[in-house]
């Protein structure tokens, strides 16, 4: 894992949300389809990591998982940001105005966040194939993902760390957290094909977009390293078939965005 | 005289009377260390606290833009939490310990967290209001005579400062909204005026502490000063919102040169004191429970360490979380 740290990271050099709507860059239809997952997966588990704060098990932790669910904040607003550029929409217009049928997050990240095992098992998944996701992407021929993605894979990279570092204390620490870590992978897995699910959108791209298939080896490869070394496997249990990319989500969807839109759908028009 | 040759008392006595800081190596009055780690942990569990009635609205908030803010205001104060707690631990006193007498509801925190975040806009009133108050409690601790403690409130203080900015910013954009928003913004102002008024603490001829909190040089201000100069402060902003404080008696008197206010419920402080405010259950509640249920996962990041010491079963340290 490399040393650089998302801490490194200064606004100077960043690309900001604001920055893409500024630029006035349009996305084609389907660059702005293939960016709205992108930001759906981010926002959504900023959305559930969000909950944790102030309730973490260590106020150590309340700080990482907050950290780790701005920088996903962050990737939601540039990527909706540019998504809503195809349309005329603003990043907000797709938070707060779309329905459960339109988003396209994949059914790992809506997942609830259980106990601390749990959201670590989802964690290590997201944060390893985000990893390989934006690490591909930075070289995408649409400079703006590409923008995008060059920012997030080094935040991602931390997130990488925190969750493997987790799965080694858990894996290896007490019998309890053993137990608990081993059936937070069980619960996690189901939900990890998806992520590498292709598509016609995502082969249509070319080399705009990744191909999820592609990222699947490396993904296999450091979490066979991490499991290994916490004394885990990958656990035997079947894969759910997913759905978010073409909008059919899973029971847990709904309710996180009732709760998210609430206000904004209270007040319509409004500004904040 | 040096250093060596004073004793105790007589080289703490030089440096209050020289306005220099304490530092934790420098002998001092076990009733100085007393009032610093009351005071200290009193500070660090208002923060922790205070996560609460904020974290409430994270996954409500209205725009990915402010729930970006919220979010990092919120672990902000979990930062201040850990640099006063750590403050303390130069005092001797653990924070395991500090932690339990918190959850064991033996310590205080300020009791303005005992209120409900009710709306959207209370997160522009608290950021505004009880923020603000804060920071006139708080700059003055900047030079407070202990060394850490001064030296944290340094940091913590910037911090503040950017909040009440957003705070008020919130508030702003409201009264500067549909009906509907600034009703919500003057609403929010009516309910944390008084409370945020009286976290500076009881009128001065009731607050016995005070005294020799100055002498020591960890207070600078009385309670009814900093009061005054907050009241002076909001009543200038309130009209660049556009809005009005719930309180009709507020003029600058030119006399005492202090601003005066309406009279404040103090029955109601001492009840919120004594816990029965409208959310003390379940603000202890809440933390007790995050630390309980979050035991298992305390105990495991200390068994690993003790096992990657390669001598299982000792030199555990509890605060190992594995977080980089």
């Amino acid at each position: 894992m490399s040393s650089d740290s998302a801490t490194r990271i200064t606004p100077g050099n960043a690309l900001r949300p604001e920055d893409i709507a500024a630029a006035g860059t349009r996305a084609d239809r389907d660059t702005a389809a293939y960016a709205l997952r992108l930001g759906d997966d981010a926002l959504v588990l900023a959305q559930r990591l969000g909950w944790w704060i102030s309730r973490a098990p260590e106020l150590e932790e309340d700080v990482a998982l907050g950290n780790i669910a701005l920088d996903l904040i962050g990737h939601a607003r540039s990527f909706l940001s540019y998504a809503g550029s195809a349309d005329g929409r603003t990043e907000d217009d797709l938070a707060y105005w779309r329905n459960e049928t339109e988003f396209r997050s994949a059914h790992l990240v809506e997942q609830p966040n259980g106990d601390f095992a749990r959201t670590i098992a989802r964690q290590l998944v997201v944060s390893f194939y985000q990893f390989e996701l934006y690490g591909s992407l930075q070289h995408s021929a649409d400079p703006t993902l590409a923008a995008i993605a060059a920012k997030a894979v080094k935040e991602v990279d931390y997130h990488r760390d925190h969750s493997a570092q987790w799965v080694l204390r858990l894996g290896l620490g007490t019998a309890e957290s053993r137990g608990r870590m081993i059936r937070a992978l069980e619960l996690t897995w189901p939900y990890v094909g998806e992520l590498f699910d292709d598509d016609e959108l995502a082969a249509s791209l070319g080399d705009r977009a990744v191909l999820p298939s592609s990222l699947k080896p490396a993904f296999d490869r450091g979490i066979a390293a991490v499991l290994r070394q916490a004394e885990l496997e990958v656990p035997a249990v079947p894969s759910a078939p997913g759905g978010g990319r073409r909008g059919q989500h899973s029971e847990h969807l709904g309710y996180l965005l009732a709760e998210m839109q609430v206000l904004a759908r209270d007040h319509p028009g409004a500004a904040w | 005289m040096s250093g060596e040759t004073m004793s105790g008392q007589e080289h703490f006595d030089a440096l209050i009377a020289a306005d220099a800081r304490v530092e934790p190596r420098d002998w001092m009055p076990e009733g100085y260390r007393k009032t610093l780690v009351r005071q200290i942990s009193q500070h660090a569990h208002s923060e922790i606290i205070g996560m609460q009635p904020e974290a409430n609205w994270i996954t409500r908030a209205p725009s990915l833009k402010r729930k970006a803010i919220l979010m990092a205001k919120v672990q902000d104060e979990a930062g201040h939490g850990l640099y006063l707690y750590s403050a303390a631990e130069t005092l001797g006193t653990p924070r395991d310990q500090m932690t339990a007498d918190l959850i064991a509801g033996k310590a205080r925190y300020s009791s303005i967290f005992n209120y409900p975040t009710l709306t959207w806009a209370d997160m522009g009133a608290i950021g505004w209001l009880v923020d603000g108050a804060a920071i006139c409690n708080q700059v003055p601790l900047c030079r407070a005579s202990y060394g850490p403690y001064g030296r944290a409130m340094v940091r913590i203080c910037k911090e503040e400062s950017f909040h009440q900015r957003q705070g008020f910013e919130i508030l702003l954009e409201l009264a500067n909204g549909t009906a509907a928003q600034r009703d919500m913004a003057q609403d929010a102002i009516n309910r944390w005026y008084a409370p945020s008024l009286m976290m500076f603490g009881p009128p001065d001829e009731d607050s016995p502490n005070s005294r020799q909190s100055m002498a020591w040089n960890i207070k600078r201000f009385s309670n009814d000063e900093l009061r005054s100069r907050f009241v002076g402060m909001i009543v200038e902003q309130v009209k660049v919102l556009g809005l009005t404080l719930p309180d009709t008696d507020i003029r600058y008197n030119e006399e005492t040169e202090r601003w005066e206010h309406g009279p404040l419920d103090w029955k109601e402080f001492s009840e919120v004191l004594a816990g029965r405010g409208p959310c003390n259950s379940q603000r202890l509640a809440r933390r007790r429970e995050a630390h309980e249920d979050g035991a298992w996962v305390r105990e495991a990041a200390a068994a690993y360490a003790a096992r990657q010491a390669g001598s299982v079963g000792a030199g555990a340290v509890s605060n190992e979380t594995g977080a980089a």
